[in-house]
Parts: structure tokens; C-alpha cells; sequence
């Protein structure tokens, strides 16, 4: 059986505006209204309530990584459509809508890259490609970026937001699930360090294997963070959720995160940790 | 037992029905009925082939959510010669929807663990449907270890429509639970065999099936998210689960072509619901057999082979 399949979409890459057009902008924590210099300037986090937009894969590289460090690999691997799925539309069509608009081949981008002059293996998804979800793409760069971290012997650092497994790669997305923990479990054998940064969302899929697997696990204040969806726990249970049930400050108090990190300290907190682990 | 009859089962049943009033009706030797009986008989196996052969895919949900298909417990019963149940996670507590324990099949002492799905109103509400809380997950991990620390290899036998999404199980890390089981499954160093028994899905099924080697029987589905939930979240119409069935390719023929499964387990004619000695009998050969196989790889090769198994899992271009 032929794992590869060659296929071509013939994609323009595009910028993708992560934000409305105009100089002004409301923000979805306070409504208030922001000027978008001012808020690009305090790297898309409110100055009133500390709200973190969403942001996306090159805005987190420009902000964590020293500047003209990150060397991405593996940007050409592309989604096919294994399973001739069709909802609503073709899954086909929708992987070629969203490389359009992202300007992406996929929901993550992996590659080397320096903080403060500290060598990783960095990987980080992009939300505005399908909901940053997973699917063979995903667990593929991500099992190779591990691997490139081992024989390199560097730590590894995901970023994730996502709502999970891609539902039109059917059970194949699930395995990337196994796929990504399997090398992970590789890596810690090898005895280097893993470090989740969980932004918003990190749910489903995602949630229930990289994202929660980290030897340190960051996450940004007021991200959504669990395995089911609010929505379907909500009907499942019959009964309104609890205020901030399932945000980060939530899983901090059940213990399964180690710290909340404003976007502006993750990147000094990252290097405390890397200088930790490369300590011995 | 009082049948439950599908709609593509009836036609069969009904002429099962005809032959054993025949057949009580020829108590004195009569020729004729007798040949009548075994032309029946001959029809009956033949329309049980025609009908099971061409299956949809919603079919075999249909038949894996049958309310007479053997469980876990149904089977663990009948494959093994002892069998001790463990419970609890030592942190929280016992998931009903969760069962294991040390078993012994022939001489072969292996663990196995499966989800668990009750028959009557009260035994489905104690276990929980069969959906697991992160506790299920954490107990099936404190005894596959154990086996591990004993070189006894593991069973999981998946029958799931998920883990629960529930409050108490987000406050609890369902997520973290499942994730957890995935990295640890991926390198213990004993020989893991999964067996799709009824349904999977999820993190909720996968949570106890990674391993060396993974089986379907018959009449099963596997995929990310139950026909319903994926209906759900396309269309938010949880009534057309039929064709998210058949979009997502969650049958086991489905799942072989595409490398994520080893092998298909046959099932009694009429499926696993109409003879759950025969099922057992069936499954238990299967078990040994591929406990055998993998018993005899060191356990280096063992671990490279697993994790090449699922590296290769996936399609993309480059
Ligand atoms: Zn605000």
C-alpha cells in the first residue's frame, strides 16, 4: 500500500488578516473599543482586561522565537482526502479553501528555531486553517519534528489550539492521536524535555494527547482547555456549566496545568525552563 | 432472552421461525417434511450470506449497538479458565464502564481489560453506558503495568461510544487520563492486542487500544466520533448519524483498506448477537493464536514494530 500519494492543489499563497480591517477594534473580553496599533503593540492581549485574542502560527514564531531563527521543514507535506469525505462540501474543496485563506499548507507549522539563544524543535498550530484541527498532516510533521528533536537532541515545544481531531479523516485522524503520543514517549525516552503551551482552544483530540502530555504544561489565560466541547457536555448533562468550567484557570486548580502565562512572559518563562533541563 | 429484531434481521428470523415449527410439528418421521426442513434450511443459510454479505455500514453500527451483542464480561466468561476482576485507579476510584482484571486463557495467564456496557435499565446506568471517566482510563493503566512488570502480555477488548462528557470527568482530566494511555501503551514492553468487539469511538475507545496488533470483529465500527456526534456537528441533525456513517468509513472493511486495523474476526452467521458461545469460541482462538505470535518477538523488536505501525498511519502528499 502507498502511504505517499502525490497530488498537487495549485494553492497562491495569501496573507491572512488575523483581524478585522479598520484602525479600531472591540475587544470579545470587555467590549472595549481598542486601537489596533496599541493592541498589536501588547502582542494582541487587552489593555483593559487582559483578554488574548487569537493570534496566529506567525505572530506566536515572531513573538517567542529570536528574531530569523525559525527554519520551518516539512511546509510542503499536504492533506489529501482519504476517505472521500463529504458533508456539508467536500472535504477536498474545504482543505483548498482554507490553504487559500491561511496562506498555509496545513493547521501547524514545525520547525528549528532559538529562544534567547536556546536551540528547539518548535511546533505551532494555526487556528484559521479548519479549526487548527488534527488530521494526518498534523500528526505526521508533528511525529517528524519529534524525531528531528531526537536526533538533534533538542527539547520540544508544541503550541496548540485546536478543536481537535479532523472529523473528515475519520478514524485516521483518531491514530494521529496515538501517533504523536507514541513519539512523544520516544522522546522522553531519549530524556529530553517536552513543553505544551495550550492557547485557546485545546480541546478534543489535541487536548487528549500532545496538549496534556507535556512535562511542563503553559497555558494563556482564559483558554478553554478539556476533552469534551462545552456544548456537548452541556447537553449531555442537561444543566448549565459552571462560570469558568473548563478555562485555563480551572485546570490550573485541578491540577493539570503547571502555570498561566500572559503572552508577553511566556517567551522569559520558556527560557528559565529550557535553561533548567540543559542544566545537566 | 427476548430477541430484539433489526429491520434486515426480520426476514431471516421469520424463516428460522417457519423451519422450527416444522421441525416440532415432524415428531413422527415424515419424509417429506423432513426434505421440506432441510430446503428451508439451505434457504435460510443462504439468505443469512446474501443479507450479512452486503451490509451499509449504519447496518454493522446497528448490529455492534444490538442489544444482545455479548460485552466484555460475556466474553471474558467464556474464553477464560480464571479470571479475577481488579478495581480502582488507587487515587479516585472504581469505573464501572472500565473492567479488568488477571485472567488465565487455556495455561496462557494474560491481563485483559474492556470497557463495559450493562444489559438491564440498571446495570446501563451503573455502567455508565459503557462511557469511562478518567478514573476507567487510570485503573485499566495501574493494571496493564502490572502486567508489564510480570511479562504478562494484554487483551483489550473496546466497545465505546466514548468517554463521558461530564463535569466530574473534566474536573477529574478526562483528557489528561486518555493522553496518558496513549504515551504509556505506545512502549510497554509486553505484547498489547486490541479487538473492536462492539463500538469505538474516540479518544474514548482509543484510550485503551493501542498496541502491537488490532482486530474488528465482524459486525463493528471505529472512527474519531460516534455517527451521531459527527450528524451533529455537520449538519446539527443528529438524525442523519446514517450518513455520517457512511461518510466517515467506520466499518471494519473500511478500516483495513485504509492500514489502521490488522485483521477482520469473523462472527457467527447472523452476527455475534445469535450465538455468543460460537462468538466467544471464535474470539478466544483468535487470541491465542495472536498471543502465540507475539510472544515470540523480543521485546525491542516488539516496541519497533509498534511504533512503525503507527508511524505509517496517515495519507498525505509531499
Ligand atoms: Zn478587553
Amino acid at each position: 500500500m502507498s502511504w505517499f500519494k502525490r497530488e498537487s492543489f495549485g494553492l497562491v499563497p495569501q496573507e491572512k488578516k488575523e483581524l478585522p480591517d479598520g484602525l479600531w477594534i472591540k475587544c470579545e473580553g470587555c467590549n472595549e473599543i481598542i486601537y489596533k496599533k496599541e493592541l498589536d503593540k501588547n502582542l494582541y492581549v487587552c489593555m483593559k482586561c487582559n483578554h488574548h485574542f487569537t493570534i496566529n502560527s506567525k505572530t506566536y514564531i515572531k513573538i517567542l522565537m529570536d528574531d530569523g531563527t525559525f527554519n520551518e521543514f516539512n511546509d510542503q507535506i499536504q492533506s489529501v482526502d482519504p476517505l472521500k469525505f463529504k458533508g456539508t462540501r467536500r472535504y477536498a474543496e474545504q482543505l483548498k479553501t482554507a490553504m487559500k485563506k491561511t496562506g498555509l499548507n496545513e493547521a501547524i507549522r514545525t520547525g528549528f528555531g532559538q529562544i534567547n539563544h536556546h536551540d528547539v524543535v518548535f511546533c505551532v498550530m494555526d487556528f484559521s486553517f479548519i479549526g487548527g484541527s488534527m488530521g494526518s498532516v498534523v500528526g505526521e510533521k508533528i511525529s517528524r519534528a519529534i524525531q528531528l528533536a531526537i536526533e538533534r537532541h533538542m527539547p520540544v515545544i508544541i503550541l496548540s489550539t485546536s478543536g481537535g481531531a479532523r472529523m473528515m479523516e475519520g478514524a485516521l485522524s483518531l491514530m494521529q492521536m496515538a501517533k504523536t503520543s507514541a513519539y512523544l514517549a520516544k522522546l522522553s525516552d531519549a530524556g529530553l524535555p517536552y513543553i505544551s503551551i495550550c492557547t485557546n482552544p485545546t480541546t478534543g483530540g489535541v487536548s487528549a494527547s500532545y496538549a496534556m502530555l507535556g512535562d511542563i504544561i503553559i497555558a494563556e489565560p482564559g483558554a478553554l482547555i478539556g476533552f469534551a466541547g462545552p456544548r456537548v457536555i452541556k447537553q449531555t448533562i442537561g444543566q448549565d456549566l459552571p462560570p469558568g468550567f473548563q478555562r485555563s484557570e480551572f485546570m490550573l486548580d485541578h491540577g493539570f496545568i503547571d502555570v498561566i502565562l500572559n503572552r508577553q512572559e511566556i517567551k522569559e518563562k520558556l527560557t528559565q525552563i529550557l535553561e533548567f533541563f540543559e542544566a545537566q | 432472552m427476548d430477541t430484539y429484531i433489526l429491520d434486515f434481521e426480520r426476514p431471516i428470523i421469520e424463516l428460522e421461525k417457519k423451519i422450527q415449527e416444522m421441525k416440532d410439528l415432524s415428531i413422527h418421521d415424515d419424509l417429506r417434511l423432513q426434505d421440506d426442513i432441510a430446503r428451508l434450511e439451505q434457504k435460510a443459510e443462504k439468505l443469512r450470506k446474501d443479507i450479512y454479505s452486503k451490509l451499509s455500514r449504519w447496518q454493522r453500527v446497528q448490529l455492534a449497538r444490538h442489544p444482545q451483542r455479548p460485552y466484555t464480561l460475556d466474553y471474558i466468561k467464556r474464553i477464560t479458565s480464571s479470571f479475577l476482576e481488579l478495581h480502582g485507579d488507587r487515587s479516585y476510584g472504581d469505573d464501572p464502564a472500565i473492567v479488568g482484571g488477571l485472567a488465565k486463557i487455556e495455561d496462557l495467564p494474560v491481563v485483559i481489560i474492556g470497557h463495559q456496557k450493562g444489559r438491564t435499565t440498571k446495570e446501563k446506568l451503573h455502567r455508565n453506558f459503557g462511557m469511562p471517566h478518567p478514573e476507567g482510563y487510570r485503573k485499566a493503566l495501574r493494571i496493564m503495568k502490572l502486567a508489564a512488570r510480570f511479562k504478562r502480555p494484554i487483551v483489550t477488548l473496546i466497545d465505546t461510544i466514548g468517554a463521558y462528557p461530564g463535569i466530574g470527568a473534566e474536573e477529574r482530566g478526562q483528557a489528561e487520563a486518555i493522553a496518558k494511555n496513549l504515551f504509556e501503551m505506545s512502549h510497554l514492553p509486553v505484547p498489547i492486542l486490541i479487538i473492536i468487539i462492539g463500538e469505538g469511538a474516540s479518544g474514548g475507545a482509543l484510550g485503551i487500544g493501542v498496541g502491537d496488533r488490532v482486530l474488528m470483529l465482524e459486525n463493528t465500527w471505529y472512527s474519531v466520533i460516534s455517527p451521531e456526534g459527527c450528524a451533529a456537528i455537520l449538519w446539527r441533525d443528529s438524525t442523519r448519524a446514517e450518513q455520517a456513517a457512511e461518510a466517515m468509513k467506520l466499518a471494519p472493511t473500511d478500516l483495513l483498506e485504509i492500514g489502521i486495523i490488522d485483521g477482520i474476526i469473523k462472527e457467527p452467521s447472523g452476527g455475534a448477537h445469535r450465538d455468543h458461545d460460537k462468538a466467544a469460541a471464535i474470539l478466544k482462538t483468535t487470541i491465542i493464536e495472536e498471543l502465540i505470535n507475539l510472544n515470540q518477538l523480543p521485546v525491542d523488536q516488539l516496541l519497533e514494530q509498534r511504533i512503525q505501525k503507527y508511524s505509517k498511519m496517515g495519507f498525505w502528499s509531499e
